[in-house]
């Protein structure tokens, strides 16, 4: 058995500990430690996007990230997002997601609203082009991705009141 | 595959070298190639797991002494939105831009991209042609020492270097590039993201009247290590960029390569790539 390791963070706005293997990803973490199995294993080598959260506001691939490096962070998953009720961005991915019919199978739909969900804390005004390079580690094997271009173009474009 | 037995996030750099003193230490930074290798077995862990996140004299990005100064956990991304390396080091921003995914560049440091040390990393070859030096610390009768070797002579083959198991990267030390000094960067793969190099080239030289002096070449992906190539430096070195020009350092080029067939690509692909994109680069240079 693997070292184990206390970790204290903030998943989704509430402050927990977890027990963690020194060599567990965080993903693990979520899905098999917390029980929070929105965040999804589909490459596990950083090339597929569908287990990105985010940390310290930033998209990252938790299937790279080591659980104990949590310790201190702030960590977004999809079921944060789903559950915001104070950001008019998450609730409007949220809409326009179901709007532009951006979800078919539905397994690379959390890992897309959280990279989308960063992409436009940085870019608010991204347009088509930067939307794309955006969610380039991001695969969709549907596949719906002019829905998915969609449905976030129409959230920037609210954003701008176009 | 080994166990961890112990966990260490040091807060100070004499903390980090002393924790690494014999040598028993994995050193985590971002985690981007660690995670994968690991689960993968293709790294054991060492005694103690050591994530260096937390020790301020890794961080950030400084002009100092007339070096720009890049710390090892500086991220890809926050290499790419620095206004410091966007003014001086464009080349790198370039790089950077080609690297992996969004979310990965959110996590990956330079210090892990220079460590990782792979043929095809893709900052390595911008950092040759600005003649990167990398700094590394270590302890040594209970005091902190310091050595810095030039970015060329760091790479002995693939995921292989100088640094020496107790030694840590604290980050690189790059030139400020003088007036009329310009640098390119160009990676050939299948597609813009998270694709592994098939071929790169970094090409930097001092423009002046449609030739570059003091040249520097650098390829990726065609030997064990990222290289400098110093029979197209020669070739390219003063050499009037016109097409007959062009085409001569071009040659030179393919034929100073010697790279291997593997899943990405032939070791002829690799030649004719390094032929064409090299000429196509300096056609840009004579453009410009």
């Amino acid at each position: 058995m693997s070292l184990m390791h206390d970790i204290d963070f903030t998943l989704n706005g509430v402050k927990r500990r977890a027990t963690v293997r020194a060599d567990m990803s965080a993903l693990d973490m979520l899905r098999d430690v917390i029980g929070l199995t929105g965040t999804k294993y589909g490459c596990g080598e950083g090339e597929c996007g569908a287990c990105t959260i985010q940390v310290d506001g930033l998209s990252v691939n938790s299937c790279l990230l080591f659980a104990v490096d949590c310790h201190g962070r702030e960590v977004v998953t999809i079921e944060g997002l789903a559950e915001d009720r104070s950001s008019t961005r998450a609730a409007a991915l949220r809409d326009a997601f179901v709007e532009h019919g951006a979800v078919q199978c539905g397994f690379c739909t959390p890992g897309m609203m959280m990279q989308a969900s960063h992409l436009l804390d940085k870019h608010p005004h991204a347009d088509e082009a930067a939307i794309k390079r955006g969610i380039e580690g991001n695969i969709c094997r549907c596949t719906g991705y002019k829905k998915i271009v969609d449905a976030i173009v129409s959230v920037g474009n609210q954003e701008k009141g176009v | 595959m080994n166990e961890i037995q112990q966990y260490f996030a040091p807060t100070s750099l004499g903390q980090a070298v002393e924790c690494l003193k014999d040598g028993e230490a994995t050193i985590l930074a971002g985690g981007t190639d660690l995670m994968p290798q690991s689960q993968a077995g293709k790294l054991k862990f060492k005694r103690t797991l050591m994530n260096i996140r937390h020790v301020p004299e890794l961080i950030g990005v400084a002009v100092q002494g007339g070096d720009v100064c890049i710390g090892a956990l500086t991220t890809i991304t926050e290499l790419m939105d620095s206004a410091l390396v966007q003014r001086h080091l464009p080349v790198l921003v370039d790089a950077c831009n080609h690297f992996a995914s969004d979310q990965i560049r959110n996590a990956a440091t330079l210090g892990g991209n220079i460590c990782n040390a792979s043929p095809a990393g893709d900052t390595l070859i911008p950092l040759l042609v600005l003649d990167a030096q990398v700094e590394l610390a270590s302890k040594a009768r209970g005091k902190l020492s310091w050595r810095r070797l030039p970015l060329a002579e760091f790479f002995t083959g693939p995921g292989k270097t100088r640094r020496a198991p107790n030694e840590l990267l604290v980050g690189v030390r790059i030139p400020l590039p003088q007036p009329g000094r310009v640098a390119y960067f160009h990676k050939f793969g299948t597609r813009p993201a998270l694709d592994i190099s098939t071929i790169s080239i970094g090409i930097a030289g001092t423009l002046k009247q449609g030739a570059l002096s003091n040249v520097r070449v650098a390829f990726g992906a065609v030997a064990p290590t990222p290289v400098r190539a110093p029979l197209t430096e020669r070739a390219l070195e003063g050499q009037r960029l016109d097409a007959a020009g062009i085409a001569q350092v071009a040659q030179v080029a393919r034929d100073e390569v010697k790279p291997i067939d593997d899943v990405r690509a032939t070791a002829w692909y690799r030649k004719e790539l390094i032929h064409n994109m090299t000429k196509s680069m300096l056609d840009h240079v004579a453009d410009a």
